[in-house]
């Protein structure tokens, strides 16, 4: 009785293999790669933002960031702008969560005050740049919902490309195309799509490097806005790993004493 | 590239400021004037970031007004992060507060009235400061040691009322003056989208009673008298997606001993909408109603009287979130008892990396006898602010 239950089972497995739909796959492999960047706990790294408009004339803003991962929820990060110099000393600390809006606030240093920011701002410009605030935000699984499309090469990778469309309120786009990694579980490519569902930006990462033996972290991210022909690249350095971070290092107070 | 944490740092700004009034002002007054400031902030961090000292100096040169000419240290403190949370020694500015027309709950700096008249100057406050945190919210204790008494401009100086203050008659309801040690304490907490403080202060206000006299050259003058005073307040926020809902409320005792405790409130709203006209840019709507209980029958002048009594702010702010941060507010506010207007606008754009541009006009049509700002109805002006940052 129980060998042919076995076998019952046994002959439904490779079935349910195949049974799994593409949205089934795309969510799988947004699990994966969840799973495969979980535990960093914290990190600090120095962003440089090189604007670019459309006749190519470069801005230059340089943000030190720090960020905390929080069991069963978002990320806590702030970010302490360095230049523009009328801005340096403006910090911004915002708590990503899965499902519920975001949780912002800025300090303005010349007035000493810290403004919370409504969570509508999602697809607003982050420093005059071509990425969204949510674009830069943590990518949790939970603010997707997603669909495989099909396996594609990228610039010599092999990698999935999966339809995802965000699921949070307040999204500037309906949905985005992203190329993952088959290999580290990063996205190679993203494109988005704005609301009338004509594509917007592409975003391409670049120089991918492994901290701690585990986690992946692009070193240049270029984002390309096909509607305005402006451009934005960020260049990460500096990360650092395992600095001890606790939620005090993410409050008010310590909004404040940023320097 | 920026290192992750600094050890030593100095940055600052210099500006130059022009003003020109549309209208003649008192006599001996003139229409246009220059002004220059400097602002450095050094800082020194140390203990991985967990002490820090703050040094922010301030100074301004004014080619009509010798009041408006001054020097403030804004800051100068130590602080030290421990486990309970913070403790902070020194000169420190800060901030209490969430509307935008009127600043009621924010009471530990005096305001550095010279600079600006909507009161967002401040002058550096003495203080020991404990910050106790704890997951069910901050307590800050504050022994704020020694007073400042606030700045007026002088006969030259615009905007201003008719009769100059005279700094030199300042008299005190305590007997020690502006040595007088006041004591705060705030308990702040955010639940959700909840946001809250609540304030007290005692010690001497920092809103002088101007009291008409005779100086000792006989010349009619206002003398700033400034009483002891127990104020308790609330402020609280609540973030509903597109909307900020913002409340003050004070209750003051003491500011007028034959009235007695009054009560003042600020409430209202912002609400933004992001990517307007299907651009980039944010269009925030702001309204506020301004309330205090002592009211506009008052006689003109008595302390009882207050500008900003039945009022209601109407702004919009616009944000056009590009590389130069470019970003305009426009408000009003009128007064539903006395049909005064008073419009105001600020302007700001970045030029290239370092400099900013920011104009602002302000415009009083103050027609009612029993407002206190009715003298500033000759002194609307527009400015502009040239500002380079190192």
């Amino acid at each position: 009785m129980k060998k042919r239950l076995l076998l019952a089972c046994l002959a439904l497995l490779p079935l349910s293999l195949f049974a799994e739909t593409p949205e089934e796959k795309g969510l799988a492999i947004a699990v994966e790669a969840d799973k495969r960047n979980s535990g960093w706990k914290d990190q600090k790294a120095d962003l440089t933002m090189i604007l670019r408009n459309r006749h190519g004339q470069t801005t230059e803003r340089a943000i030190r960031t720090k960020s905390m991962e929080v069991e069963n929820d978002g990320d806590k990060s702030m970010s302490i702008f360095d230049n523009p110099m009328d801005v340096k000393g403006t910090a911004f600390l915002s708590f990503t969560h899965a499902t519920t809006p975001d949780d912002q606030w800025l300090y303005l240093p010349a007035l000493k005050r810290v403004k919370r920011i409504a969570s509508n701002n999602k697809s607003g410009p982050f420093m005059g740049s071509e990425f969204a605030y949510e674009d830069l935000s943590s990518q949790e699984v939970e603010k997707f919902t997603y669909k495989w499309l099909r396996d594609e090469p990228y610039e010599g990778k092999d990698a999935f490309v999966v339809e995802r469309i965000p699921t949070y309120e307040y999204s500037g786009y309906t949905k985005q195309i992203a190329w993952i990694d088959k290999e580290i579980y990063q996205p190679l490519k993203i494109e988005f799509y704005d609301r009338k569902s004509a594509l917007l930006k592409t975003l391409t990462n670049h120089e991918y490097k492994q901290y701690l033996d585990k986690y992946w972290r692009a070193s240049r991210m270029e984002m390309v806005n096909h509607q305005t022909n402006k451009s934005t690249t960020l260049h990460w350095e500096n990360y650092q790993f395992g600095n001890g971070y606790t939620d005090r290092d993410f409050d008010r107070n310590s909004l404040k004493r940023a320097r | 590239m920026a290192p992750t944490s600094y050890s030593h740092e100095l940055r600052g700004n210099v500006a130059v400021e022009y003003r020109q009034f549309f209208k003649d002002g008192f006599e001996n007054q003139f229409n246009n004037n220059v002004s220059l400031s400097a602002q450095p902030e050094y800082f020194h961090q140390w203990d991985n970031g967990d002490q820090l000292i703050t040094f922010t100096p301030f100074a301004r040169l004014d080619q009509r007004d010798d009041e408006r000419t001054h020097f403030d240290i804004r800051e100068l403190s130590w602080l030290g992060v421990y486990g309970f949370g913070e403790l902070r020694l020194g000169i420190r500015k800060l901030f209490w507060g969430v509307t935008e027309s009127q600043h009621l709950v924010d009471i530990i700096n005096q305001t550095d009235f010279v600079e600006n008249i909507d009161g967002e100057d401040k002058l550096g406050q003495p203080m020991i400061n404990a910050a106790f945190i704890q997951d069910w919210g901050t307590v800050d204790l504050y022994v704020l040691t020694g007073f400042r008494e606030r700045t007026f401009p002088g006969a030259q100086g615009r905007p201003r009322s008719q009769l100059i203050v005279d700094k030199n008659l300042t008299e005190y309801e305590s007997s020690d003056e502006e040595k007088h040690i006041d004591f705060a304490a705030r308990y702040y907490h955010y639940i959700g989208v909840w946001e809250f403080g609540v304030s007290h202060f005692y010690g001497t206000s920092r809103d002088p009673n101007l009291i008409p006299t005779l100086n000792t050259q006989n010349e009619a003058v206002l003398k700033p008298f400034y009483p002891i005073i127990n104020q308790t307040s609330l402020d609280l926020q609540a973030i509903l997606s597109n909307w900020l809902l913002k409340l003050e409320l004070i209750s003051r005792d003491g500011q007028d001993k034959d009235y007695g405790r009054y009560s003042a409130a600020t409430g209202g709203f912002e609400y933004t909408v992001v990517g307007i006209f299907k651009t980039i840019a944010d269009l925030g709507i702001i309204s506020e109603y301004l309330y205090d209980e002592r009211g506009s029958d008052a006689d003109p002048g008595s302390v009882m009287a207050s500008p900003f009594q039945n009022d209601l702010f109407l702004g919009a702010r616009l944000a056009l979130n590009d590389v130069q941060s470019t970003a305009v507010l426009a408000g009003l506010i009128i007064d539903l008892d006395r049909g005064d207007r008073f419009y105001n606008i600020e302007a700001e754009r970045r030029l290239g990396d370092a400099w900013k541009l920011s104009l602002e006009a302000r415009v009083f049509a103050l027609l009612d006898e029993t407002n206190p700002l009715r003298d500033f109805n000759n002194d609307d002006y527009a400015q502009l602010n040239l500002e380079w940052f190192f």
